[in-house]
């Protein structure tokens, strides 16, 4: 253990001290080749513009190749891979795609996805949107906020104990030590085993992911929120308007774009959605959602690349429509800078 | 914004409310696993950790010594004693000794149990057996008995998750993978967003859209070409494939797109006009870099570092595919969920450990929120 540290502490001082040295040693050399100090004039504004072409590149070359091995070849290799075998070697066409079209795990994760897609990021965008109002209007509210706030902190499968806890079942008559089945009882119900009660499972698992993300959604919003002119709401409120109408017909219309960049946010991540599903039931009980399959393809008995890649393929395309949404926001956002 | 709503009192009354509410149900789940990892292991699974500070009652039974631990006083055969031995003593509310009855008498009472024979047990577990007769067989009385013990909180849990379960290893094997996975890549994405900011240069705009874009790309596309690469790799050199070097590597490649987005626009912000001063005074791109952005953009290398230490410190799926499950390599997550397979119930195992792998993380969260939230607002078109 010993050694771990040292080395990580190794890892550490050589991977900064060596980042330290390319950014230094390769600008330094860039002025020693096209020196623009020492030399006549013309030749000095020459070498001034030949740096000025190189010298962009060593300042993004270490990003660039990182970002090639790690995220731009992977993408073209995944695609490439999803037209083969398991092992990665016999072309196969377009056998995987014929496979996911009729696999009926594959459609429950479709489906599953779903109905994440559908409430997760509906339910945390109204909660924040709500919750940034009200914390708004009183004194402890920062307090209320971090709190709230809190959740998104704390890793999927720390949140999935939690949880787990929480929908904690014994026999019906016992002491419930799970605090869910423990009210249902006081109140005269029947405890539940909740994570494996057909359908509503899939939303007894949305509720940890619900909790996570409401905190940011809150963020987002509240400070969207106070971005909203004073006369506006002052204007509303002479003219007689009530805290829903202003709710809805002022507030809400002025920071829709805001909304939308917290809806998609959201959205990409019940795409991924994993941990949870991984943690709580591994998939069991028809909760399984497309990350969590995709794992399981990649290392079930060896695992098989190509389906594993065909799913990951899925979740791709399902992500490309924000993906092209961000990039022309972007560019209206940067316009020429 | 306050003055609109919430004029009359019920209103103002209603919001206060409401908000408790909300604060109530965001906070709980967390504050059942803190104070559950702190209760004796035996009062877990007794009662609910809701009532941790009131005494839990349980039914028990037990048998009375056997005939050869009688005595004659006054003319009476007697067996006396304590029916918690030398044990913890808890505190006795009712016994009995039939099963169909198990709390049909007092504690402090005398039972009559037929033919003379009487028993007595008090709120202390001692108990007194009378006959006229002397017992006979090794088999003593049953008895049956409710009894209630005070609260009882103890770190053991911590003690036994942290040395025997492989909770403190795996402590330590996160915060290896953690640090130089947050370190890394915040000189690399500073250069990189630098250029991409004030420095001119053609596929400038390209790179600017590929970054934007590689922001929300699942990172399922990149694990199955990147495991093949390592297993690649390992056999080519010889080496193991899982090591520590490739998951720094994978979590500085994944985090570098949001760490040049967020660094990029914070520092295409600064003023212009700093920049070309320094300039007009003779400073090159890498001097201006250097004495220049870099000490400016520390809120944003703070609220980038924050964030990429979270998402490290917090990720399941890259340490799974990339790391070992060995103890020497098993991270806290990847270890919570192995324990949540193998130590199913028992909840004083998994509570605790549970909150060991979130203490770290609240802690930084507290006492850097404001950095935290800043990058929060900064880049929130993240996907992770």
């Amino acid at each position: 253990m010993a050694a771990q540290i040292f080395s990580a502490i190794f890892v550490i001082i050589v991977g900064v001290g060596g980042c330290v040295a390319y950014f230094w040693g390769a600008n330094r050399l860039l002025d020693l080749i096209f020196p623009s100090r020492g030399v006549s004039g013309a030749a000095a504004i020459n070498n001034l513009r030949r740096q000025g072409y190189v010298r962009p590149w060593l300042f993004v070359g270490p990003a660039l190749i990182i970002l090639a091995v790690y995220l731009i070849y992977p993408v073209i290799a995944t695609l490439w891979l999803s037209f083969f075998d398991r092992g990665g070697t016999n072309f196969v066409g377009l056998a995987n795609y014929e496979w996911a079209a009729g696999d009926h795990d594959l459609r429950n994760s479709i489906f599953n996805n779903i109905l994440w897609l559908a409430v997760v990021p509906a339910a945390c965008t109204f909660l924040g949107l709500i919750i940034a109002v009200l914390t708004d209007k009183i004194w402890w509210g920062t307090i209320a906020k971090s709190l709230i706030f809190l959740p998104l902190a704390i890793s999927f499968v720390g949140a999935s104990v939690i949880w787990k806890f929480i929908y904690e079942y014994r026999g019906e008559g016992q002491v419930q030590i799970g605090l869910l089945n423990a009210i249902i009882q006081y109140f005269g119900g029947q405890p539940q085993v909740w994570i494996s009660l057909p359908f509503w499972n899939n939303f007894f698992l949305m509720v940890i992911l619900i909790w996570i993300q409401t905190g940011f959604a809150m963020v987002i919003l509240s400070s969207a929120l106070r971005g909203i002119p004073e006369e506006t709401l002052e204007a509303a409120v002479i003219d007689g308007a009530n805290p829903f109408q202003i709710f809805w017909k002022i507030m809400v219309p002025q920071i829709w774009g805001t909304i939308a960049v917290v809806w998609t946010t959201i959205t990409i991540l019940v795409l991924k959605v994993f941990d949870i599903v991984l943690t709580m039931t591994n998939g069991q009980w028809n909760t399984q959602v497309l990350a969590n399959l995709m794992f399981d393809w990649m290392f079930r008995g060896g695992g098989d690349f190509g389906r594993g890649a065909t799913i990951a393929i899925i979740i791709m395309i399902a992500v490309i429509p924000i993906m092209i949404w961000n990039i022309r926001q972007a560019n209206k956002e940067t316009g020429g800078h | 914004m306050a003055a609109q709503t919430g004029k009359s009192f019920i209103g103002r009354f209603g919001v206060h409310i409401a908000v408790l509410v909300f604060v109530a149900i965001w906070t709980i789940p967390t504050l059942g696993i803190l104070v559950s990892s702190l209760r004796d292991k035996d009062q877990i699974v007794a009662s609910g950790w809701w009532n941790a500070f009131a005494s839990s009652s349980q039914s028990e039974a037990g048998r009375l010594p056997g005939a050869s631990a009688q005595t004659q006083k006054d003319g009476k055969y007697v067996i006396e004693g304590n029916i918690f031995g030398d044990g913890p003593k808890r505190e006795i509310s009712a016994f009995g000794v039939k099963s169909s009855a198990p709390t049909q008498y007092k504690a402090g009472s005398v039972a009559d149990l037929n033919d003379g024979v009487t028993l007595q047990m008090n709120a202390d577990g001692s108990f007194v057996l009378s006959s006229p007769k002397a017992f006979e067989g090794d088999r003593g009385q049953r008895v049956y008995f409710a009894s209630s013990a005070p609260p009882k909180f103890t770190p053991e849990n911590y003690r036994t998750v942290l040395f025997s379960e492989g909770i403190g290893r795996s402590f330590m094997n996160s915060l290896t993978v953690t640090i130089p996975a947050t370190v890394i890549p915040i000189l690399i994405a500073a250069f990189a967003a630098y250029a991409l900011a004030w420095m001119r240069f053609p596929g400038r705009a390209l790179l600017i859209a590929v970054i934007i874009g590689l922001l929300v790309v699942p990172l399922q596309m990149s694990l199955i070409p990147l495991l093949r690469l390592y297993n690649g790799v390992g056999s080519f050199f010889g080496v193991p494939s899982k090591t520590y070097l490739g998951i720094w590597l994978a979590h500085t490649g994944f985090g570098l797109p949001f760490a040049i987005y967020l660094l990029r626009s914070y520092i295409a912000g600064l003023p212009r006009e700093i920049m070309e001063s320094a300039r007009i005074d003779g400073a090159s791109d890498f001097e201006i870099f250097v004495k220049i952005v870099l000490p400016l953009s520390f809120p944003v290398l703070a609220s980038f570092a924050i964030f990429q230490f979270l998402w490290v410190w917090n990720d399941l799926l890259v340490a799974m595919v990339f790391l070992g499950t060995a103890p020497d390599q098993i991270v806290l997550t990847a270890k919570l969920n192995a324990l949540l397979g193998s130590r199913g119930g028992n909840w004083e195992i998994l509570t605790t450990s549970a909150f060991i792998t979130i203490i770290v993380p609240l802690i930084v969260f507290f006492s850097l929120q404001r950095y935290f939230v800043r990058g929060l607002l900064a880049g929130s078109v993240k996907g992770g």
